[in-house]
């Protein structure tokens, strides 16, 4: 048996267009268990995951915590600060120790960049990376996969542009290796100081001014802009920011289409977007919350076929 | 590469009779169709499900209301995650809260889907009644599962499986006993 995913979701970077597109058919119908009175289903009973979140995470932590128990598994939640993390011990003893105790996954989310993929390599348990450092975010760059077919129908030729803090997001690398592969074209606009140097390597567009990303897009990304980056001098002022880079709906208004209008949250109001956008008729943030749970998931259902101890556990004919 | 041997077991005209007589025995066996709700199993059942309600509605001029489960995240193997495994859509119309309820599946073998289709519904509510309805009993139970309205028993040998064909997705109605070579 063998999982059609391979034993970890560690990015996007790496998946093929037709893996994506599976993930997401798999999530499509998933949607439907959160309508349910009993949302559950009882695929991954008798699994047990951990979420490892050594950064601060509401929205993703609690996602991925419903995605496992709408599945059926058991599921713990370890933070660091209340761990022996915090007296020092390493990520791969922390994880070692866990997997000691018979758990099947580990969703892990960390501030170093390649940290689940060295996870991965060291424990035998499927890991899912819950975001790494500035590397990748699979699973949000799935939602929004999932949130933009949905409207759109297919990806192939539409035009979606991420804007702001590109630099520093490890979204915008998974939103663009995800909607590359997918067929569609993809650009980015936001301050120079917060784009990567090699950006047109990975084959995207670049706009200075967000009329002209506006002018140019069927959709906007837009992304969080990281406020501790302020003290470190990438840009002049929130103020200046909004001016230059705010998503309005006066921008809106001069667009020549009607542009959808994606957030990965948390929203700043009034910084990258303006509310009367982020609560428009356009916006799909709140659907793209939905989708998460359904893409979680899927992507737990996909990964639980390689799973040794589920495999075993599972033995028994259909 | 020789074709592997086949029989028909229904053709489309005994196809189109068997329903026709499992319609019948339906509404029979729910004393008509008030509270009756019809659930086909993805994916074939859906379609013989859809049938049947066609035929209650044009026989007694009552609209049956259907539904459809798909049973793959009740499953008791998690190895059926093959190289690309496809999770279809439950759709129930209707609460199913007291209501007569008509599972439809093509082939009945060893009961695991059944099972898990009983597991599913029980997540959506209390029916009065459930029944289950097959257009192909091969014999063959790991459970102790029953049909209450069967099309057709056919005795299957060893190395064979049963393949059944619908219109809407094949291009056809048939059912077909096919020699696998698997002994």
């Amino acid at each position: 048996m063998t999982s059609p995913l391979g034993k970890d979701l560690l990015g996007l970077e790496h998946l093929t267009a037709e893996q994506i597109t599976l993930i997401l058919d798999t999530a499509e119908p998933l949607r439907e268990i959160s309508e349910r009175t009993i949302k559950k289903v009882p695929t991954l009973r008798g699994a047990t995951i951990v979420n490892l979140f050594f950064e601060a995470s509401t929205r993703t932590r609690i996602s991925f915590e419903f995605a496992e128990k709408r599945m059926s598994a058991d599921t713990v939640n370890v933070a660091p600060a209340a761990s022996s993390v915090s007296k020092g011990e390493t990520l791969v003893d922390t994880a070692r120790n866990l997997e000691a105790m018979r758990i099947d996954m580990v969703v892990i989310r960390h501030g170093s960049s390649g940290a689940a993929r060295f996870l991965a390599e060291r424990i035998e348990s499927n890991v899912i990376n819950a975001g790494d450092g500035t590397h990748e975010h699979p699973t949000q760059g799935l939602l929004d996969l999932l949130t933009l077919r949905q409207k759109f129908g297919s990806l192939a030729g539409k035009k979606i542009c991420i804007c702001g803090d590109v630099l520093h997001s490890r979204v915008a690398r998974s939103n663009i290796w995800g909607l590359t592969k997918l067929g569609a074209e993809v650009a980015v606009c936001g301050p120079r100081s917060l784009l990567p140097n090699a950006i047109h390597e990975m084959g995207v567009q670049v706009f200075d001014r967000i009329e002209q990303a506006i002018e140019w897009a069927d959709a906007l990304n837009i992304l969080r802009l990281q406020l501790e980056r302020m003290q470190a001098g990438y840009i002049p002022s929130l103020r200046e920011y909004n001016r230059v880079f705010g998503v309005t709906r006066e921008r809106l208004e001069r667009a020549p289409r009607d542009l959808l209008i994606l957030h990965p949250g948390p929203m700043n109001r009034g910084v990258e977007i303006d509310s009367d956008v982020a609560d428009g008729p356009h916006s799909v943030i709140l659907e793209q919350v939905t989708n998460g749970v359904a893409v979680r998931m899927a992507v737990l259902y996909l990964l639980a076929g390689n799973s040794p101890r589920l495999a075993e556990a599972a033995k028994g004919g259909a | 590469m020789t074709p592997a041997p086949t029989s028909v077991v229904l053709s489309a005209r005994a196809f189109e009779r068997t329903i026709t007589r499992m319609a019948d025995e339906i509404i029979e066996r729910n004393d008509g169709t008030d509270r009756l709700l019809l659930v086909g199993i993805q994916r074939r059942g859906v379609q013989i499900a859809a049938r049947i309600a066609a035929l209650i509605t044009a026989r007694e001029s009552v609209e049956v209301p259907l539904g459809a489960l798909d049973i793959t995240l009740y499953r008791d193997d998690l190895q059926t995650v093959g190289p690309r495994p496809v999770v279809g859509k439950t759709h129930l119309p209707v609460a199913i809260e007291g209501l007569n309820v008509v599972i439809v599946d093509d082939v009945l073998f060893t009961g695991r889907t059944i099972r898990a289709a009983l597991d599913e519904l029980a997540d959506f509510g209390r029916p009065a009644r459930v029944s289950l309805a097959v257009l192909v009993d091969r014999g063959g139970r790991e459970l102790p599962i029953q049909p209450d309205v069967v099309g057709k028993h056919v005795e299957v040998p060893v190395g064979s499986r049963v393949d059944v064909c619908v219109v809407e997705l094949d291009g056809k109605d048939e059912v077909l006993l096919v020699a696998t070579g698997a002994l």
